[in-house]
């Protein structure tokens, strides 16, 4: 809990700032909304809030799956073939300079207006962190283990399942995190590329309104959806690989 | 076929095993001959300890007879078998670390070897926890590599490597990461398994005393090469401490580490 207390209360001190700030200096809500304002917003459109929230946790989750199952695959392929290694590493390394997020027009285009479009681009943002962050766990496995393994009766297969993989979990799971924290994002830009629902397409209806005070609460709801999916990947990561807490513990 | 730790009652069978045989090897690494045409052999059922100063191949030695690699020069066999594979088929290696995997429990980092053979993980949970009594492990099952003591590691480590059932046993420094107190424990314990489950021993290291209470040769190893050989014909059997206060252990003692320079 102490861990706990510090950012809630500097969170709180802000708020409370930022309330007392924008009622002194009497801004409107359609400029900048107080806290009151958007709480009071998030209560009004819960429902819609509510449908758009489905909506974008769909896109969410199904695009972070599709990366991560596309980027584990693609990791192991590596890892086993140190020529597509050398070919594909770099080209991937290079496709991180085109700004994914701009690619989602195109995929409207391509792929309709429907979930498709979304669950490509979250995936495709996604994808990065979590594959070379596998492909560098996979190699950095410990040579000594590995000539353990070999003179115990090990095959390749067997060094791979029970040295290599295991030892990766923990690099998997950092790029797994990063890669979730962008998910939300990707969904967003997806939806302002085109769609017809979603916490993008809300935002996007209410900016021309002047409804500020409803874009703020519809960044609160996403925020919070990004956030939950980071909480069930470090869970994961605790469930998956508890000897690391151990050891930690012990350290 | 049967594992002799099982039948604790069967007396110590010299001769069981494989022998192995070095005919000078040589062995370069970044330009350095590390093994400068070794040649000695090693009985089936015997126990030969080699000894040298930090850099004078002996990683390197154990290295080449397990098979993980080929000498560039020379021939080494295990038994019959001569390639690097066959070798890798016929030798156990007990690295100095422990290494055993942090994700796996005391009694699954045992049964390693076992599974890695093809045996399914409860059969091989089922063998390696009928040995545990016998290790000093009872009771440490189920605990992690980061929950055990250095000697606990290192014993399981040990029995690992054991379960492997590999005629030929390849010691690297075995305890060379324990405290001094742990290490003479262990050094005890292990005259006592090895006793028990005879095997060929080649037990590489720096401490002297070590490899002269565990083996029943020992080897001076510099610059690649056997420079001084000894025969420990001491006896062995009175308390540790009354062995290497012993007259003649510490004269053998003595001769040895003149050896080494």
């Amino acid at each position: 809990m102490r861990r706990v207390w510090p950012p809630l209360v500097l969170l709180a001190a802000t708020v409370g700032l930022w309330e007392l700030l924008v009622r002194a200096d009497g801004v409107p809500d359609y400029l900048f909304p107080s806290p009151s304002a958007v709480a009071s917003s998030l209560g009004g459109s819960a429902g819609l809030l509510w449908r758009a929230a489905l909506v974008t946790l769909r896109e969410i989750v199904l695009g972070y799956l599709l990366a991560v199952a596309v980027a584990l695959a693609i990791a192991v392929l590596l890892h086993f073939s140190a020529v597509l290694r050398r070919a594909l590493l770099p080209i991937l390394v290079l496709s991180q300079t085109v700004p994914t997020v701009l690619l989602a027009p195109i995929l409207a285009i391509l792929l309709g207006y429907g979930i498709e479009s979304k669950l490509v681009v979250v995936a495709v943002v996604c994808f990065f962190p979590i594959v070379v962050n596998a492909v560098d766990g996979l190699r950095s496995a410990d040579p000594e283990l590995v000539r353990m393994m070999r003179t115990l009766h090990g095959s390749r297969w067997a060094i791979f399942r029970r040295v290599e993989l295991p030892g990766a979990l923990p690099a998997i799971f950092s790029g797994a995190r990063v890669a979730a924290t962008y998910a939300a994002v990707g969904a967003v830009f997806a939806e302002w590329a085109g769609s017809s629902s979603g916490l993008g397409f809300v935002i996007l209806q209410a900016q021309p309104a002047l409804e500020t005070a409803r874009i703020f609460a519809a960044i609160l709801v996403l925020s919070a959806l990004a956030l939950a999916l980071y909480g069930l990947v470090a869970v994961s990561e605790h469930l998956l690989a508890p000897w690391e807490r151990e050891a930690r513990d012990r350290a | 076929m049967s594992h002799l730790l099982l039948e604790s009652k069967v007396p110590p069978l010299a001769g069981r095993g494989t022998g192995l045989s070095l005919e000078g090897v040589v062995r370069v690494l970044g330009g350095r001959r590390v093994l400068d045409g070794l040649s000695f052999e090693v009985p089936a059922g015997g126990r030969v300890g080699i000894v040298g100063r930090s850099g004078a191949g002996k990683s390197t030695l154990l290295s080449v007879v397990a098979g993980l690699a080929e000498p560039d020069g020379g021939r080494v066999a295990v038994g019959e078998a001569g390639t690097a594979r066959e070798r890798l088929a016929s030798c156990a290696l007990m690295p100095q670390r422990d290494c055993l995997l942090p994700w796996r429990t005391a009694l699954d980092n045992a049964g390693l070897a076992l599974e890695n053979a093809g045996l399914g993980r409860r059969a091989a949970r089922q063998r390696a926890a009928a040995l545990f009594a016998r290790f000093g492990l009872a009771g440490a099952e189920l605990l992690r590599p980061a929950k055990l003591s250095g000697g606990m590691a290192q014993r399981v480590a040990f029995l690992r490597t054991l379960l492997a059932d590999k005629p030929v046993l390849l010691l690297d420094e075995p305890f060379g990461a324990l405290d001094a107190i742990t290490r003479a424990e262990l050094q005890e314990w292990l005259g006592g398994a090895l006793a028990e489950a005879p095997r060929t021993v080649l037990l590489v290291t720096h401490d002297v005393e070590e490899a002269l209470l565990l083996c029943e040769r020992v080897l001076v190893l510099a610059s690649g090469r056997v420079s001084a050989e000894f025969a420990v014909d001491v006896p062995r059997d009175a308390p540790r401490r009354e062995v290497v206060t012993s007259p003649a252990f510490v004269d053998l003692r003595e001769r040895a580490l003149e050896a080494i320079g």
